[in-house]
């Protein structure tokens, strides 16, 4: 399968041509240049997809192909960055998620960036994040990772800040940057860690999980803990940057100043998975050596979908609101992993997760898309510039109910059957913790369609131009993702994704889809009075639960926290003073060298005054001092 | 005649044709022509070198000519090359070609200033292939002297006080310096025989431990002068920022590597023992060098002094890295010398192309740029991810290897430090993206901005230079990394010993 490695260069040669010729373009032929490319590389994918789970198995698991591994870097005899390529099933998913969303979005953007200064720019943008979060995936060595890991930040930094004469979207593009690669430090220092203890970047020779230098690690403990839990500890901060997960979430809400289509692709089908996709490469190792960083992954999961559930359900930005969800529902994803076992039933959280990555993807691309369509219509962000849009834009409408249904849980739509895994397995993992994603849940079907009623229902509001269907370009990748949608679910998703690889045949528990089903339509009722109609429950509930929908709506103050500690910590007091101190201190004592020099050689030139009356003067003292000096000692 | 002498020979040949050039075109031939052969002559000798390396030529320098100079003293002309000299000698033409172009339309006598420029290369080549103690000072010497014109006579703002500064404190690393080398020369001779001032020589002989706790800390000190080292680092901001654009270049760009390339190959080569001894203390020194530097670059408002907070902080990283006394992290400390050199060069290129435009290189009083000159933004751009070490760049190969490599060590002091230096990554991305978010993002600051141009040819000719030489180097670093690697084998086994 070595033409894997076009899925791959393809977009980076189109980066590359259209980041140096771009200009001389039309911005159409940039368009269809990207887009034909990216199209070829998503056919690729498909056929590579298709390949990879049609051979047969070796007992019972699908083998892990290694098409191409070049050296690229050697750092010592054992450590070396290699780039290549590595097809296993959760790689082979994620090249066909990755590739059909970026492929929807290029089509999409053709409509919703239409006219845009710059059309060709952020083409050659959208193909270097594909190409960079392509290569991700694919690594075959947690080094690899890293790098195409800095490029998607990179390429995020570029596409946030797309817009580069708005002052908001470049502070959200530096934010972004800044806080995912405060976050980053932990990764490479996790990865240091690691490779010191095991001799190897290479994902396989650490997953194997018979590498002698890793079980003679596992008894080297630092500070109490062992020290492959420190760095696998360290991995899953990168992870938790990458993913938005708290208190390092920040920066995705802000990141919704980048283009609508750009918000889909990166904030919430593709990179923000990331760190998802990180602990799920490795699994084995935190399963065999950090067993309780595993656990830990899952509270912080399970802590941030909460917190994000709640921002979410108040904010009025449509953008924002979805944005809070991805955080949430990736927060879904993490409790998947954390309350994970290894193997068959007890490995349900694993295959969840990795489902639920999958069908989220697609339903939350959707969103967005969705979501870029009312702005394109509307020209506004704000709920309140929406409403009774559902005949104006019947498409977009549908579609995005489909979405809204997806993510809060109702069969027969995608979002229901991986959801629903999860629950199960957090079930097995303790009740309470199953009970409290299953609030997770009810808060998610109720923000998500309170967010649908005020945009398709509820009060309309005026608009200079009456709202218009977006067109062809636009609707089509809508429709064809909402299609997707209906049917993900029923793909037997445990046949090609398990945690040991072993077939796993998904079958529903009837206890908790019951539930979560049934919670989910009283939330979606509880919606339904809130906000089809103008209601002054929402209002009356926001003035008695004053201080929580305040402190909600600002977020819970995490963002001024943030501000203090940069403005006022870093800036005020370590940069400024270090550099205050750099110029008067330590400059100052070279100053003060030279001027002391200086002064001296002022105060003693008189000596060489050439008078000669002088120099008789101080001749005759001298030889009088030295001679009393030998008389009298 | 050993044809390593050319990389002498040339810049003398070129200052005799300024000499007698009567007009710009005459001086910009002689310069184009000079520093073109010297990057033709570097690239064929890393070619011949790596194809004698690979034909299975172990010897530790190679080409090597010795010719006596000076009998009473024991002083040859000695020259040789192993892989991190023809390292340096490849980033010293690159810098020197490119800074050719970038002061292309020099107007104030640009016949002396092409002379000193090419006295001072002259210094650094000579430099790079010296294997003679005296013959490297005394190159040494030559290198920092047409600093003190070059800032004086072209530089701006306040050029008399940073020329002064700059010369100053590098004479006295250089009196520390001379003192080590002094000290090294004569205790040379541990076995009786002659004084030698040959570095393959001395290595052989093991200079007293008492010797060397006394010369190795002034060796150090003395080339850590040049390479930026807290708290000597001062001369750095203020000589930049009044230098112009490609003695800037120059300067960050090579003769700053003088200062690693000498601790490397003189203090640590020579005196292992010490180096062992004393390291921390200096370790100690290029830590706070390497976050100091990045955390005064996040607040200052000048361009080059952003820039030259950020070598500090770099070229902190340099010695840190050399002082980790191991290969692979010794490896990362010659990338990142050859990668920081093309980085601030083309950062340096840039900040002075800019300032040629907008006279003011203070950040507040621009912004928008990216509208005006998209070309130099872009390119700023790029150099700003280079130096936050973006991979596919430079930066990245080089911190990435030194990282690795000082990781490797594995007491807790080792392993503090290096996490404390990983943290610049943090820090660098801050004060780049601030730059590039205030000067090249936003809107237009200054109206009379609108009617400046973008980069004329030659200009874009030395930019384009750069970029492609740190792109080269991110994206295939392999070659280079082991060529460097397998030189740097002589003096991990000197410290093995």
């Amino acid at each position: 399968m070595e033409y894997t490695i076009f899925i791959i260069l393809l977009p980076l040669f189109m980066f590359l041509f259209l980041g140096l010729a771009g200009n001389k373009m039309k911005p159409v032929s940039a368009g269809i240049l990207g887009t034909a490319s990216l199209a070829t590389s998503a056919l690729l994918s498909y056929s590579t997809a298709w390949q990879y789970f049609t051979t047969p198995r070796i007992e019972g698991v699908f083998p892990a192909v290694t098409p191409i591994n070049i050296e690229w870097l050697r750092f010592t005899e054992h450590l070396h960055i290699d780039l290549g390529i590595l097809l296993d099933p959760i790689s082979v998913m994620m090249l066909v998620v990755i590739t059909t969303v970026s492929l929807m979005v290029h089509i999409y953007s053709f409509g919703y960036m239409h006219g845009e200064k710059g059309f060709q720019r952020y083409y050659a943008f959208l193909s270097l994040f594909t190409f960079s979060m392509l290569g991700l995936v694919v690594a075959t060595n947690i080094f690899q990772m890293y790098i195409f890991w800095e490029l998607v930040g990179v390429s995020s930094y570029l596409l946030i800040g797309f817009y580069y004469t708005k002052p908001a979207a470049i502070a959200a593009s530096k934010k972004a940057f800044i806080v995912t690669r405060f976050a980053d430090l932990g990764f490479l220092i996790g990865i240091l860690v690691l490779s010191f203890y095991s001799k190897t970047f290479n994902f396989e020779a650490l997953c194997s999980g018979d590498l002698p230098t890793l079980s003679a690690a596992a008894g080297q403990t630092f500070m109490g803990c062992s020290v492959l839990a420190w760095g696998l500890g360290l991995c899953f901060v990168g992870g938790a940057g990458k993913s938005a997960m708290f208190p390092l979430h920040i920066w995705l809400p802000d990141a919704m100043e980048g283009p609508t289509p750009v918000s889909a692709l990166i904030h919430a089908a593709t990179m923000v998975v990331a760190g998802v996709y990180l602990v799920a490469r490795m699994f084995p190792l935190y399963i065999d050596y950090a067993p309780n960083v595993l656990v830990w992954i899952g509270y912080i999961g399970a802590f941030t979908s909460l917190y994000a559930a709640i921002v979410a359900c108040v904010q009025t930005d449509i953008k924002r609101v979805l944005a809070f969800s991805t955080i949430s529902q990736i927060g879904f994803m993490f409790v998947g992993l954390g309350v994970s076992g290894m193997g068959g039933h007890h490995g349900l959280g694993y295959m969840a997760a990795m489902f639920h990555l999958f069908t989220h993807a697609m339903f939350k691309a959707l969103l967005f898309l969705g979501a870029g369509a009312i702005i394109h219509a509307v020209h506004s962000n704000e709920m309140k510039d929406m409403g009774q849009l559902r005949r104006q834009l019947p498409i977009t409408h549908i579609t995005f109910l489909i979405a809204c249904l997806a993510i809060s849980g109702i069969p027969p739509f995608s979002g229901f059957f991986s959801k629903d895994e999860i629950l199960a397995a957090a079930f097995q993992f303790s009740p309470v913790m199953g009970w409290f994603m299953s609030f997770v849940a009810a808060l998610t079907a109720f923000y998500m369609f309170r967010l649908y009623y005020n945009i398709f229902w509820g009060k309309a509001s005026k608009h200079e131009h009456t709202p218009h269907e977006a067109p062809a370009s636009m609707t089509t990748p809508l429709i064809i993702l909402a299609a997707i949608t209906c049917v993900a679910g029923f793909i037997p998703f445990g046949e090609f994704v398990s945690s040991n690889g072993q077939p796993y045949i998904i079958h529903i528990d009837s206890t908790v889809a019951i539930t979560s089903v049934v919670i989910a339509l009283i939330s979606i009722s509880i919606a339904t009075i809130f906000y089809r109609k103008t209601s002054v429950i929402p209002e009356r509930l926001a003035r008695t639960f004053h201080g929580l929908y305040t402190a909600a709506s600002h977020r819970f103050y995490i963002d001024e926290v943030y501000l203090f500690i940069t403005k006022n910590i870093i800036f005020k007091h370590i940069s400024a003073p270090i550099a205050w101190f750099d110029r008067h201190i330590i400059d100052g004592a070279m100053n003060l060298l030279a001027t002391g020099t200086q002064k001296t050689a002022y105060a003693i030139r008189g000596f060489q005054s050439g008078q000669i009356q002088q120099y008789a003067w101080v001749f005759l003292v001298g030889t009088l001092l030295i001679i009393s000096l030998l008389l009298f000692i | 005649m050993n044809f390593l002498s050319l990389f002498v020979a040339i810049p003398l040949l070129m200052m005799l044709g300024l000499f007698i050039a009567r007009n710009m075109t005459q001086i910009r031939t002689v310069m184009a022509t000079g520093s073109a052969l010297l990057l033709i002559l570097a690239s064929v000798l890393t070619c011949i070198y790596l194809s004698e390396r690979s034909a299975g030529n172990t010897a530790e320098m190679l080409f090597m000519a010795d010719t006596l100079w000076y009998a009473p003293l024991n002083i040859h002309y000695a020259v040789g090359v192993d892989g991190i000299s023809v390292a340096m000698l490849l980033l010293s033409a690159i810098i020197v070609f490119t800074g050719t172009f970038a002061s292309w339309r020099m107007a104030v006598l640009p016949k002396e200033y092409f002379m000193w420029f090419c006295l001072l290369s002259l210094g650094v080549f000579g430099f790079f292939i010296s294997i003679d103690l005296f013959t490297m000072f005394m190159f040494y010497e030559i290198a920092l002297i047409p600093m003190y014109l070059l800032i004086g006579v072209w530089g701006s703002g306040r050029k008399e006080y940073a020329a002064m500064k700059l010369t100053l404190m590098l004479m006295g690393g250089s009196a520390l310096l001379l003192i080590g080398i002094l000290g090294i020369y004569f205790n040379s001779d541990a076995q009786g025989g002659p004084l030698t001032m040959n570095l393959l020589q001395i290595a052989q002989v093991n200079i007293p431990i008492e010797a060397q706790r006394i010369f190795f800390p002034l060796t150090f000190l003395g080339f850590g002068v040049l390479g930026a080292l807290f708290p000597f680092h001062t001369w750095s901001p203020d000589g930049h920022a009044s230098a112009p654009t490609a003695v800037s270049m120059l300067h960050a760009g090579v003769l700053m590597k003088l200062g690693g390339y000498g601790c490397f190959r003189v203090a640590i080569y020579l005196m292992p023992e010490a180096a062992h001894e004393l390291s921390w203390i200096f370790i100690i020194l290029t830590s706070i060098s390497v976050v100091y530097g990045a955390f005064s670059a996040i607040v200052q408002k000048d361009l080059k002094y952003i820039n030259a907070y950020s070598s500090v902080s770099h070229c902190g990283l340099v010695l840190f890295a050399i002082l980790m006394l191991n290969q692979t992290a010794m490896t990362g400390a010659v990338l990142q010398m050859l990668s920081h050199g093309l980085m601030t060069a083309l950062f340096f290129a840039l900040i002075g192309m800019i300032y040629g435009r907008t006279h003011t290189r203070n950040i507040d009083e621009m912004g928008g740029l990216m509208k005006i000159m998209p070309f130099l933004s872009v390119c700023y751009i790029i150099a700003g991810l280079a130096n936050l070490g973006l991979p596919g760049l430079s930066g990245f190969v080089a911190e990435m290897t030194i990282f690795v490599g000082s990781f490797q060590n594995t007491d807790l002091f080792h392993r503090v430090v290096t996490i404390l230096a990983c943290t610049s990554i943090v820090i660098t991305a801050v004060y780049i993206l601030r730059v590039v978010g205030k000067l090249l993002y936003g809107k237009v600051v200054n109206e009379h901005h609108r009617k400046l141009t973008d980069a004329t040819w030659d200009e874009r000719f030395a930019v384009i230079c750069l970029i492609f030489a740190i792109a080269g180097l991110g994206l295939a670093p392999l070659w280079m990394s082991d060529m460097i690697s397998g030189s740097v084998l002589p003096v991990i086994s000197q410290l093995m010993n």
